[in-house]
């Protein structure tokens, strides 16, 4: 049998440089100007790992490989082609699990075969730091995989957005987290089968039980923190493997993901723990609720927001999940488009959690041919509320509520919204009075005197505005 | 190579990943985890080499299926990358 331990020196700088354009990659993100050749490195150092895999190892079953190749990126291309940008947030999801079973199934092959991979002698005995880098690796490449395949369903909808709770869940979840980590120092003592099967199977299940009790808001969270763990899971394999691009992608990946999730949880003013520990927005009936139903709301039309959209110096835009589940972004593009040639002064502000997942709200308006430049963050736009005339929210509504500011028992406090209060006057999109945001409390905006509501479908109620701005 | 010089390789690349994720623009937190997305499928190698391997049947069967698995990642992660990038356009200067 072939005991490849020695990776050729030029290989192991073929894997550094690779590692390096994958730096660059990321690195070319900084602005949009720069983002495509970013992404071009990314491609070449793909390339480059690949092929130097190839060269170095005998290659007994090429075209085996140039199959697989073939059909999973023919698979991937077709995807990416075809993907609406608002099912963004599921194939990300998709993808991540992807990662995972991939890393789950290279860690049981570096099991079942060792000497390919340069871990074991002769007698198929695997080095024990070997194991517990498998272990790990296989551990968080299954739970990123099950994690997120609960996270596709949820947010494709074939699965109700609400949390699921278990009873006793905490202790459930801990005490199977121990019996990995347990099984994983023992695998080190004992390389039988049913270790390494256990730790899988484990893995597998927490990887569900740990998605199932968070709600439809957090998944921005979610979905960052399964992007963190395809990361970890790459890097532990890069670590079996001996793999610098390996080890250097799955750091980059994980700080990325973990990076991105603080950034969500500091915009929701709450800690990584209660992300995690689940259950938010359960309890529709939260603080505050009931007794404001009955406040006295107003009415708009179609015709007054054109009306005093038309007339307003300064129009702030603020988008939100309701915008992309009814595919306005092209109808808002088009009434902003109107507005401009009116001589308005059109902005729009995107809070960091808008959406299913960061900077989902971005794509979406980037898609309906938006310029950047219009585009503001959060603390970029707050100070320009006080001279907007119009603020103009469409699917948005914990983003805005000015409950965050002042209502210590409300489940959103501390929060940071938008200043929408200080402007002039307030158009507030909305399916219905009914419905509340994903966090479950009223909204004190939309009985505010100069608010009014607009109930409609957002994509309908933009398309009504854009024919009233024609008359 | 040894183990303190992989984890000296690592540790210095989650620095460098923290330090270049931040200086990516939120607008382009979308393209990021996609494109975070590909490159984490450099698993590939990984499954490259047990698919390559001779020896077990079953182990490349395994790194077989991990090859399918991590282009349709490698594949999809940079075109949907790609796509979404050429979406962001400037204001056209009148």
């Amino acid at each position: 049998m072939e005991h490849v331990t020695a990776v050729p020196s030029w290989a192991m700088f073929a894997y550094l440089v690779s590692g390096v354009l994958f730096i660059l990659a990321l690195r070319g993100l900084s602005s949009p100007a720069t983002s495509r050749a970013g992404n071009r490195y990314g491609m070449i150092g793909m390339t480059i790992a690949m092929v130097t895999t190839l060269l170095t190892h005998g290659v007994a079953s090429l075209p085996e490989i140039v199959g697989a190749l073939a059909i999973g990126g023919g698979v991937g291309f077709v995807t990416a082609r075809k993907i609406k940008m608002t099912d963004m947030p599921q194939l990300v999801a998709a993808f991540h699990s992807l990662v995972g079973l991939a890393a789950v199934l290279v860690g049981l092959a570096a099991y079942l075969n060792p000497q390919a991979f340069g871990i074991a002698g002769a007698d198929g005995i695997i080095e024990p730091q070997s194991r517990i880098e498998m272990g790990l690796g296989i551990a968080i490449g299954a739970i990123t995989f099950s994690g997120s395949i609960i996270a596709f369903l949820k947010l494709a909808g074939k699965m109700s957005g609400s949390p699921i709770m278990l009873p006793g869940r905490h202790v459930l979840n801990l005490g199977t987290l121990i019996a990995i980590l347990g099984l994983v120092a023992y695998f080190t003592q004992d390389q039988s089968q049913w270790v390494i099967a256990t730790i899988t199977v484990l893995s597998f299940i927490i990887g569900f039980l740990l998605i199932i009790p968070i709600g439809g808001a957090d998944m921005p969270v979610v979905v960052s923190m399964l992007n963190s763990y395809s990361g970890w899971a790459a890097a532990a394999m890069g670590f079996t493997l001996h793999n610098t691009a390996m080890i250097i992608t799955g750091a980059l990946v994980g700080s990325s993901g973990a990076i991105l999730s603080y950034i969500m949880c500091k915009a929701m003013n709450r800690s990584f723990i209660s992300v995690i520990a689940g259950g938010f927005g359960a309890a529709p009936e939260a603080a505050g609720g009931a007794a404001k139903e009955q406040r006295p709301w107003k009415r708009g039309s179609a015709e007054d927001a054109a009306y005093m959209m038309k007339e307003a110096e300064n129009v702030i835009i603020i988008p939100g999940y309701g915008m992309a589940v009814s595919q306005a972004q092209h109808a808002l593009r088009e009434m902003g488009d109107v507005l401009k040639k009116e001589g308005v002064n059109v902005k729009y502000a995107i809070h960091p959690v808008a959406g299913r997942m960061p900077g989902h709200m971005n794509v979406l308006l980037a898609e309906a041919n938006v310029p950047y430049d219009e585009v503001f963050e959060l603390e970029d736009i707050q100070s320009e509320f006080s001279q907007a005339d119009v603020a103009f929210i469409i699917g948005a509504n914990d983003v805005v509520n000015p409950a965050a500011k002042t209502d210590k028992s409300s489940p959103i406090y501390g929060m940071p919204v938008f200043d929408v209060d200080k402007a002039k006057t307030i158009f507030f999109v909305k399916r219905s009075m009914g419905g509340v945001g994903y966090a479950g409390v009223d909204n004190d905006v939309f009985y505010m005197d100069q608010t009014m509501m607009l109930l409609a479908d957002a994509k309908k109620m933009v398309e009504d505005i854009v024919k009233a701005l024609a008359h | 190579m040894d183990f303190i010089s992989i984890l000296s390789i690592f540790v210095m690349a989650c620095f460098v990943g923290y330090y270049v994720v931040w200086s990516v623009t939120p607008a382009l937190h979308t393209p990021l985890m996609a494109v975070t997305n590909a490159i984490s499928s450099v698993i590939v190698v990984g499954a490259l080499v047990a698919a390559a391997a001779e020896g077990s049947a079953v182990s490349k069967w395994l790194g077989l299926g991990a090859v399918v698995l991590a282009s349709v990642n490698i594949f999809g992660g940079f075109a949907v990358t790609e796509r979404m990038l050429a979406m962001y356009k400037k204001k056209e200067k009148k």
